[in-house]
């Protein structure tokens, strides 16, 4: 009885769930992996041509080096600085803390789209056209603002009382901040972090706009740029996709582990 | 609440810094932009435009309208569905059972492939001689030959899936990170009082993921509202501008006619009703009073 409620409840809605989650994946797959012309759902003999001619000839080996390059400094500034704010959003009634939460707040409501030819404008006479650095700043900016919003209620839900507990023991604000709050931000981070590393990894408007050198650019990109040949090519677009999907979904599948852990393991008990 | 009056500010710094010069500085710029008769091909008819643009815009452009009506009709689908679908999910995946790492895993990845490949993705999947509903048809099931992205009536759901795919996971995320944070003694407490199961999801499940709901809601209306590269590239607003959003018209202003005065109307308008209905969600959800 226990039993079937549960198949009912859990395992056909999941099923039925994976079944159109994994399909498109599948289909993907098959384009990437079989010979052009074949119609074989399951593709064999398996083929390395489409990959051969996305890696080499399209460029996409250095197009994914500066994915990379850029979705991890992305991380990285998106997560001190969200730490750093979303602790003082949580923490501390301050002058000017609605206004600066609605401005975080309203900066989602910004298409990416029109702020475009302003920041294009911006970044020339910063000269950073055509940096890594440039497109890390840019991503950065515009993941931050949610980052911070995330993280601030992270850092709500750990108890203050061990933050004043610690500082009656003697801490200061900060030894306190490292030694209990930011152990029981990991799964925040994580998370706060996963979403940059993927938001900045997937980012095609700002890459194709900054980035005006081939060598300059990110999968995204590079997968546009050739989209004329995929119209008639669907095997190199399916390869292209394979190699700017499979790095955010395994670096995605550790991190989800670790993110379950955490989130359990952040259960305070005083 | 601590005495340290500089600390905060310190904090907050660096985050303001960069959001005034990259986020703040650009809308300003919008604005201004909005006022003035701005197109790059008629240099010769640039200057201050005063309200030509807003005028141009609500009087004598009917697909200013349709795009803004198919924004709202495409906001309220999927935040509706991807909402009621990542709840149902967060909920499934939160039970314990063997191989739970494994699906949460499966069920979240789509998440990670956002943007242009996902459109990758759904074009081999929709494209009309080798996609799924070519291989279906071979099996008897429907009609080959049918291109869903051009047909009329089939392009509203075939995309609306399309980005329900990539968007529900991110509901179920959310919501299972603060499924997680509810103590189970209130379960426990709540099934030691008799409650049933669907007494306990709406008295401790429900109250407990509101804010999160209201947030994630909130959110998630102002990116499907704003979002551009999946529609772009999967239909390009077609078929007849039946999927055309606001931001794709605004693109298309920009981009194609090189029209920065007006697409930056359109951009403004846009951006004044997201916050009118964000405002206004706010409120009717006592949010801001927390």
């Amino acid at each position: 009885m226990h039993d079937k409620g549960r198949l009912a409840r859990l395992f056909l809605p999941l099923g039925a769930y994976l079944v159109v989650t994994l399909v498109p994946f599948y289909w993907m797959l098959v384009f990437a992996f079989r010979p052009t012309g074949s119609t074989a759902l399951v593709p064999w003999p398996i083929t390395l041509d489409h990959f051969r001619t996305v890696w080499t000839d399209l460029g996409f080996a250095v197009f994914f080096r500066n994915s990379l390059i850029v979705a991890l400094g992305t991380l990285v500034v998106v997560s001190v600085f969200a730490v750093m704010g979303g602790y003082a959003l949580a923490r501390f009634a301050f002058r000017g803390r609605r206004a600066f939460l609605l401005a975080l707040l309203c900066s989602q409501f910004v298409p990416g789209a029109m702020v475009l030819i302003p920041l294009f404008l911006v970044f020339k006479a910063t000269h950073l056209l055509n940096s890594l650095q440039g497109l890390v700043i840019a991503d950065s900016a515009f993941q931050l603002p949610l980052a911070l919003i995330l993280m601030s209620g992270f850092v709500r839900n750990v108890p203050v009382d061990l933050e004043e507990a610690a500082m009656v023991d003697g801490c200061g604000r900060l030894r306190a901040f490292l030694a209990v709050v930011l152990p029981q931000l990991r799964p925040g981070l994580v998370a706060v972090g996963s979403f940059a590393f993927i938001g900045s990894w997937n980012n095609f408007l700002f890459a194709l706009m900054f980035s005006g050198r081939q060598d300059r650019f990110t999968l995204p990109v590079g997968l546009s740029y050739t989209l004329g040949e995929f119209n008639v090519d669907f095997g190199a677009l399916a390869a292209g996709g394979v190699v700017a999907a499979v790095p955010v979904v395994a670096v995605f599948a550790v991190i989800q582990r670790f993110l379950v852990q955490g989130l359990t393991a952040g259960a305070v008990k005083g | 609440m601590s005495r340290a009056r500089w600390t905060p500010y310190l904090l907050i710094a660096p985050t303001v810094l960069l959001m005034a010069v990259f986020l703040a500085y650009p809308i300003g710029s919008v604005v201004y932009y909005s006022l003035q008769h701005y197109n790059a091909t008629r240099s010769w008819a640039n200057g201050f435009a005063g309200l030509d643009n807003f005028r141009q815009m609500l009087l004598h452009d009917p697909l200013f309208w349709q795009s803004l009506g198919f924004s709202v009709r495409w906001v309220v689908v999927e935040v509706g569905l991807q909402l009621l679908l990542g709840l149902v999910l967060a909920l499934i995946v939160n039970e314990t059972f063997i191989g739970r790492g494994l699906a949460r895993a499966l069920v979240f990845s789509p998440w990670a492939v956002s943007g242009v490949l996902t459109t990758g993705i759904w074009i081999l999947l929709y494209n009309p001689s080798t996609g799924i509903f070519q291989q279906l048809a071979s099996w008897g099931i429907g009609s080959p030959g049918a291109s869903v992205l051009g047909d009329p009536a089939t392009v509203f759901p075939a995309t609306v899936v399309a980005e329900l795919w990539r968007g529900v996971p991110f509901f179920a995320i959310l919501l299972l990170a603060d499924l997680q944070g509810i103590p189970r003694e209130l379960y426990e407490a709540a099934e030691v009082d008799g409650a049933t199961r669907w007494q306990r999801f709406r008295l401790v499940t429900l109250p407990h993921l509101r804010d999160a709901i209201v947030l994630s809601t909130l959110l998630r209306g102002v990116w499907e509202f704003n979002n551009v590269d999946l529609l772009y590239t999967l239909t390009g607003g077609g078929p007849a501008d039946q999927t055309t959003t606001l931001p794709l018209y605004v693109a298309r202003k920009a981009v194609d006619s090189h029209d920065f005065g007006y697409g930056s109307a359109l951009t403004t308008a846009g951006f004044v009703v997201l916050l009118f209905v964000s405002v206004l969600y706010l409120r009717l959800s006592k949010f801001d009073r927390r």
